[in-house]
């Protein structure tokens, strides 16, 4: 035993990358179809989008860039989906520079899903505007006084989504999808908490024990957390998409770090006798 | 499974990237190195040219050629300073200015007036922040806090005991006008113990996001590379 441990204190650090590497290789490979429950949180999320009446119009700000893609993504898309089918329009924003070519991208991949679905007529995005905070209380005196070109750079105002969008008061429900600052946190002080708007989030996994308070205090309906929230979420609408196939190498992932941990400190303790 | 391999340049050059920065995992090496520095010269002149098309040239050069035409973003008010939210015309020279004056801090002796800029950001956003705090964070959290402990389920009562227990000792740990002793000192250990169970939340989670990132990478490989679908 002992000298198993020791040869643990020395072991090169690139078996445990070859191992982790293998751990997410194989199931990618060869699915495990491991379990997965819904979380309440989750389930929130869903209903939270349920609820809103079929044909009403959402706000749904994406804010990430391609560096948070398998996080974001699957989210993203599931969200939409579930939106589309409630033949809801969606107004899309986007606070980050670096992503709405992607986010414009993913919403036109989802929408071709849905025959009939128009851009201007069920959905349009609107792009990305600089100012962080500052955009969020301009869009409160007016979504197109904050965003007076969409994405294409044609005006806001001409599309017949935006006839029935004044400010916050238009949305019955904001979906937010977010990797970080500007994202979840500063939607829930500048808007949900001074403009009563109900409000959903989807965020990264470093991110996510950061907003269970507002989870805990009703300010979020519903909370998805990095790719596992959205596994769930995927999960909970009956769609398999690619946070489902990773979430096999996900919890062997975790499983092999808990015995990383595990093994670290019966060295380190072994070690403290061996010098006590 | 069968594989389909891409015959797109770009998946293959992003395919490459991608098993450069892996083999750092084995050594570091020329071809790591080589990702890295390309890494860093393509993203920032990438963010240079997009803070330039998405930031400057929108909000500032398109509206003020409006405003200098008199029409601006809204075209039923004419004139150069005729201004509402969302539409600033003319007005806007004076953001242009205050953006210029940020670059004097390169200039020695007039340094001091990128003070002035950087007093209109700072002011805007400890306004914006502390009121959005203010609502957001600490009133709403405060009244989130006050709930009952006696509900109609065991489940609901124990669990409003618990984050009863823990946030009143995690307070207490960050109460340091007195030493850790006796009931305090009790009182903060359980809020070590709390807060512990947080961090280890927090790292669990923030594990789950490393590895998210890993698969996303092995899924392009296998199947936007490969063709593994």
């Amino acid at each position: 035993m002992t000298s198993a441990l020791e040869a643990l204190e020395h072991l090169d650090r690139r078996w445990i990358f070859l191992v982790m590497g293998l751990l997410v290789l194989g199931p990618l490979l060869f699915p495990l179809k491991l379990p997965l429950t819904v979380s309440k949180e989750v389930r929130g999320f869903r209903d939270a989008v349920e609820k809103v009446p079929n044909g009403s119009t959402v706000l749904m700000s994406c804010d990430y860039d391609p560096s948070a893609i398998p996080e974001m993504v699957p989210m993203t898309r599931t969200a939409m989906r579930q939106l589309f089918s409630k033949d809801c329009k969606i107004v899309v924003t986007v606070l980050w520079n670096a992503g709405p070519g992607l986010v414009d991208s993913i919403t036109r991949e989802t929408a071709r899903e849905f025959p009939g679905k128009k851009y201007g007529t069920d959905w349009i995005n609107l792009g990305y505007k600089a100012g962080n905070e500052a955009v969020m209380v301009v869009m409160g005196q007016g979504i197109a006084n904050a965003f007076p070109r969409d994405y294409s750079g044609l005006d806001t105002r001409s599309f017949p989504i935006m006839r029935n969008v004044r400010d916050y008061s238009s949305f019955p429900l904001l979906v937010n999808i977010s990797a970080g600052y500007p994202g979840t946190k500063e939607w829930v002080q500048q808007v949900q908490s001074r403009f009563h708007l109900p409000m959903v989030a989807g965020v990264t996994a470093v991110s996510a024990p950061e907003f269970y308070p507002y989870l805990q205090s009703g300010q979020l309906k519903g909370l998805l957390g990095g790719m596992a929230g959205a596994a769930e979420y995927e999960k909970s609408r009956g769609e398999s998409g690619s946070a489902t196939k990773g979430m096999d190498a996900q919890s062997l992932g975790h499983v092999f770090v808990a015995l990383c941990i595990i093994l670290g400190n019966l060295v380190r303790r072994s070690k403290q006798r061996e010098t006590a | 499974m069968s594989p389909h391999v891409s015959t797109d340049f770009g998946v293959w050059i992003a395919a490459a990237l991608t098993l450069f920065v892996f083999s750092f995992l084995y050594k570091d090496n020329p071809l790591y190195k080589f990702a890295e520095h390309l890494f860093v010269g393509v993203s920032g002149g990438y963010y240079i040219i997009l803070n330039f098309w998405t930031v400057i040239y929108p909000n500032l050069i398109v509206p003020l050629g409006r405003a200098f035409r008199g029409t601006g973003v809204n075209a039923d008010r004419a004139g150069m300073f005729a201004t509402e939210i969302g539409d600033y015309r003319g007005y806007l020279i004076i953001t242009a200015i205050l953006g210029l004056l940020l670059f004097t801090r390169l200039m020695g002796k007039i340094g001091w007036l990128s003070r002035w800029p950087l007093a209109v950001i700072i002011g805007v956003y400890a306004g914006i922040k502390t009121t959005g705090f203010a609502q957001g964070d600490f009133v709403a959290q405060v009244q989130a806090s006050l709930q009952p402990i006696l509900l109609p389920t065991i489940g609901g009562t124990l669990s409003a005991i618990v984050f009863t227990i823990g946030l009143i000792a995690s307070l207490l740990f960050f109460f340091f006008s007195r030493e850790h002793k006796g009931a305090l000192g009790v009182a903060s250990k359980v809020g070590v113990y709390f807060l512990m169970v947080g961090f280890g939340a927090g790292y669990g989670y923030t594990v789950m996001s490393r590895i998210s990132l890993l698969i996303g990478r092995f899924q392009f490989l296998l199947e936007n590379w490969l063709g593994l679908r």
